[in-house]
């Protein structure tokens, strides 16, 4: 039997993920899709692991070579990304109160 | 160092993780735990690239540099962004999606062997196709999410920028960024990479200026699915389970929310990409416009009306955030509570310029979610409410909707707004709104046209119910 290609088996979960994300995705309530947009764009932040691997990609007599300083720029837009959303997520998400019940 | 093996159970870990974050999103109570688990999630993907590459020489520290200073922008950012700018900040961080997946398609060009992708000049094929279409979709998410943040912010026109031939341009670029991929994939060429970044940028920038402002919803839902498609390129270049999980979660996500907001305005996607909607049609209306007679009223009157009501529906808009009055409207609404008036708001799914924007001003507010209703929900109880109170909101009320098949926004679900015995509505002009029509409401016997700024008008109707 031939081998299977390693790349069928991340495009097998790059579609079961899409499934996934498709029926999650309807069963978010509407009145809270901005924090639904906020906190995927801090997951897809997760992008990160790429820029670090391309910035300590450099050795260590040129840290910086230019391969490594995209990496690091890109560690930092990222890491921007991944505090802010997660944190205005946060905020959102705790504005969000049930009424009180006063009687 | 740790296996290759064990990170990727990590990394599929944390993509489990984000799957939990978003499905806390359904409802409010949930919401929060599930905001930890994507935040343990990017924990351990990080942590574990970290431990994988096991080099904790100098470049280490200038990875923690870098990371902090990302970080504390970050946090800085989260905590002094007003509420109402919210649209504008989440169209910021899409552009920094695709420009640190541009970033790391560069780097991963420039040096495949850090990456186990081959050598410069002669990358592995499903290495380059991957990351080529990863750093293309965030050029275009980058150079987009510049003009729907530009636009948002008021720093460019929110009308449409349309020129002759522009179609023709978009698709004879669109065709060049798949030959130049072919090219670039035989030819192994570094000057053709730089070439598909550049003309990524252009097509992202060509696609969104012919879009207007009260489009912005569904360009933000579908700049946040190429963020998603973007990450997902790279995931596929880097072999990490995390990110390709991530990316196609982000992109059906994105997706979605464009369709729901297509529906909301009974537009097809298309009609909405190709733009040119809005902020042309009002003179052919408003030659007709004068003869009409409208009735206004004072704060007075208004809160004459309200006070008389057993119940009242509030409906939003974005006049609302551009006003700030979301604080005044939730002290008048207490007021209206305490003379036992029922108070529920309707908002429609395009209110404002983002999915979700009156949700999270009114919540901001303190109003409490079980008092805040879609669409669906509501729209049966207008025929039984006393007051409507539109608070600028337009177009999302017009009656011609249902009635005129020649607008060009007939067949578009509205709030059926004049069902109610008495309509109060808050408005600084007549002129029409971002669909450049005109809206028959304004002249129905029932309307009580409040002109002035939405904040004040809230505060002084509060003032005149005690």
């Amino acid at each position: 039997m031939m081998e299977i290609d390693p790349f069928i088996f991340r495009l097998s979960i790059f579609i079961l993920s899409i499934f996934i994300g498709y029926y999650v995705v309807w069963s978010v309530t509407p009145s809270l899709h901005t924090p639904l947009m906020s906190v995927t764009n801090a997951i897809s932040s997760v992008i990160i692991v790429g820029a670090i691997i391309a910035g300590l990609a450099g050795n260590s007599n040129s840290i910086f070579d230019n391969s490594s300083i995209f990496g690091f720029l890109a560690i930092s837009l990222a890491a921007i990304n991944i505090f802010g959303g997660f944190l205005v997520t946060q905020r959102m998400l705790a504005m969000y109160k049930k009424k009180k019940k006063d009687k | 160092m740790i296996s290759a093996n064990l990170s990727a159970i990590f990394y599929l870990i944390s993509g489990v993780l984000f799957i939990l974050a978003l499905r806390g999103l359904s409802s409010p109570e949930t919401s929060r735990q599930g905001n930890l688990f994507g935040i343990l999630g990017m924990i351990i993907a990080i942590t574990v690239t970290f431990l994988s590459i096991g080099n904790f020489s100098s470049g280490f520290i200038f990875v923690l540099i870098f990371l902090l200073v990302g970080g504390l922008i970050g946090a800085f950012i989260a905590y002094k962004i007003p509420m109402t700018a919210m649209p504008e900040l989440v169209a910021g961080f899409h552009s920094l999606v695709g420009l640190a997946a541009v970033f790391v398609a560069i780097s991963a060009f420039l040096n495949p062997e850090a990456f186990n992708l081959g050598f410069p000049g002669n990358i592995k094929l499903g290495s380059l196709i991957e990351m080529s279409i990863g750093a293309a979709v965030g050029a275009i998410t980058f150079s987009g999410s510049i003009i729907a943040f530009l636009k948002l912010q008021g720093i460019m026109s929110g009308s449409p920028i349309t020129f002759k031939g522009q179609h023709p341009l978009n698709a004879l670029i669109l065709i060049s960024i798949v030959i130049v991929i072919y090219l670039l994939c035989s030819t192994q060429s570094s000057n053709l990479f730089w070439i598909l970044l550049a003309i990524s940028f252009l097509i992202g920038f060509l696609l969104i200026i012919p879009i207007g402002g009260a489009d912005m919803p569904v360009v933000i839902s579908m700049l946040n699915s190429y963020s998603g498609w973007a990450a997902a390129g790279i995931g596929f270049t880097l072999e990490n389970t995390a990110l390709i999980i991530t990316g196609a979660l982000v992109g059906s996500s994105g997706a979605i929310l464009s369709y729901i907001m297509c529906k909301g305005m009974n537009r097809s996607f298309f009609n909405v990409i190709l733009g040119g909607f809005g902020g042309t049609e009002q003179t052919k209306n408003s030659a007709s416009k004068e003869q009409k007679p409208v009735k206004s009223g004072n704060a007075e009157d208004a809160a004459f009306l309200m006070k008389n009501a057993s119940s009242v529906i509030i409906v939003p808009g974005y006049g609302m955030a551009v006003a700030q009055a979301q604080h005044a409207l939730r002290e008048m609404v207490d007021t209206l509570k305490k003379n036992n008036i029922k108070v529920s708001y309707a908002i429609h799914p395009v209110a404002g310029r983002m999915p979700g924007h009156m949700n999270v001003l009114l919540a901001e507010a303190n109003v409490p979610y079980d008092e805040v209703f879609e669409l669906e929900e509501i729209n049966n109880d207008f025929a039984n409410a006393d007051v409507a109170f539109v608070i600028g909101a337009n177009d999302v009320t017009n009656p011609v909707a249902k009635t005129d098949p020649q607008s060009p926004i007939y067949g578009m679900p509205v709030l059926d707004v004049e069902k109610c015995k008495s309509v109060l509505f808050v408005k600084r002009s007549l002129s029409p709104g971002y669909a450049g029509i005109d809206n028959d409401l304004f002249y129905k016997e029932n309307t009580l046209m409040l002109f002035a700024d939405a904040k004040k008008m809230t505060e002084d109707i509060t003032k005149n119910l005690d």
